[in-house]
């Protein structure tokens, strides 16, 4: 998968995290959010993992985490990531 | 399936909810991924129903996930994603005819097929939402086995109609009965609009006493709030049990004597009344209520 602009999936509310995906040389994670040194290795194992699967080698990803589990970031950065990648959308 | 006496709306793009839906207390959960979903957002919603589907445990809750229709851009999308999950259930909005369940089941089954899911894995719960419909419930509820419900939805059927929906539900009436006979002769469930004022518990409270009146075997709400109302409506009363005790003891008993005609109380009993009296003891069951000490 190529990321071709940036893209954002996931809302601000509780429970939820905004995931914000560009395309980039190599890998690069920002992750914010009250708890971020707890799940900070979590966050980043669960981000890997994802880039794998999808086979993005270079992408800046932002997750502003407001209390997601993992199941919502993955959904988020998944979506994130699709958009990012959808030839013929818009920016 | 156990009974689902209430089902419990949540919007697709609401992760919070659905990771909390265990703790509501509601029988079954109903994923939207139509109406209370933007357009902009249908492949996020999407996304995050598919992914709780196949990661996280609901425990007993009863998960259904309301789709797009089939003259929408998502419906094939979304049953590519979502049958593959196995959800016990989907619900087809506006179905105005027999083909429309049909297209939808033809879909399902080349989806399981593909995925190695036996075919008929996941049910259909279809919905009645326009006067054409309603004509044809029946045909609806019989159109393939696949469908396990018919539900009714207020809003939409009121707005085709060209009337109100209010609370009395006068303009509803019809329907219902309509609704819950085709679904009894087509032995499928039969599911109840949602009550839209959530500050109203007592006016949902009448509602659902009305709706369990005339047969309706669980009742769709908006609000986790809502849940306790529902289930109060559809709890058995001591006197019905004890009749429903009576039956199901004779009934059994006829079955191992090898007899087919019953008779309780000076009354004959035939097979649906046995069939309405064993599932007033597995709604007992629901309560706690000890059956064995009526």
């Amino acid at each position: 998968m190529k990321l071709l602009r940036t893209a954002s999936a996931g809302k601000d509310d509780s429970g939820d995290c905004l995931v914000t995906v560009s395309p980039a040389e190599g890998v690069s994670l920002d992750y914010r959010g009250a708890n971020r040194e707890i799940f900070a290795q979590r966050t980043r194992n669960l981000v890997e993992e994802v880039l794998k699967e999808k086979s993005v080698d270079g992408a800046a990803v932002v997750i502003d985490d407001h209390g997601a589990i993992k199941i919502t970031i993955r959904a988020r950065l998944e979506t994130a990531l699709e958009r990012a990648a959808k030839e013929g959308a818009g920016a | 399936m156990r009974a689902s006496r209430s089902m419990l709306y949540i919007p697709g793009d609401s992760p919070k909810m659905i990771q909390n839906s265990p703790y509501f207390g509601a029988d079954s959960i109903l994923l939207d991924l139509e109406d209370a979903i933007a357009m902009a957002e249908k492949d996020s919603a999407r996304r995050v129903v598919s992914t709780f589907l196949r990661n996280f445990d609901f425990g007993d809750l009863t998960v259904i996930v309301r789709i797009n229709g089939a003259d929408t851009e998502f419906f094939e999308d979304d049953i590519k994603e979502i049958i593959p999950c196995r959800p016990y259930a989907v619900r087809i909005p506006k179905c105005s005819s027999p083909e429309d369940v049909l297209l939808a089941d033809r879909k399902i089954a080349e989806c399981e097929r593909r995925n190695g899911i036996p075919v008929g894995t996941v049910k259909i719960h279809a919905m009645i939402e326009t006067a054409l419909g309603l004509e044809r419930a029946f045909a609806i509820a019989s159109a393939c086995p696949r469908v396990g419900a018919l539900t009714i939805g207020g809003q939409d059927f009121t707005a085709d109609m060209g009337v109100q929906k209010t609370k009395e539900g006068t303009e509803l009436f019809y329907a219902r009965c309509r609704i819950v006979a085709a679904a009894h002769a087509a032995g499928v469930e039969a599911y109840d609009t949602v009550w839209a004022d959530i500050d109203d518990p007592e006016g949902l409270y009448k509602e659902s006493k009305e709706i369990v009146t005339l047969g309706f075997t669980g009742k769709a709400c908006i609000h986790p709030s809502q849940i306790e109302m529902i289930h109060k409506a559809f709890q058995p009363s001591e006197k019905e049990l004890r009749k429903a005790v009576k039956i199901v003891t004779a009934a059994e008993e006829a079955e191992r004597n090898g007899k087919g005609v019953i008779a309780v109380d000076g009354k004959m009993v035939d097979a649906p009344i046995v069939a309405r009296s064993q599932h007033l003891l597995e709604l007992a069951k629901m309560y706690g209520m000890e059956v064995a000490q009526i």
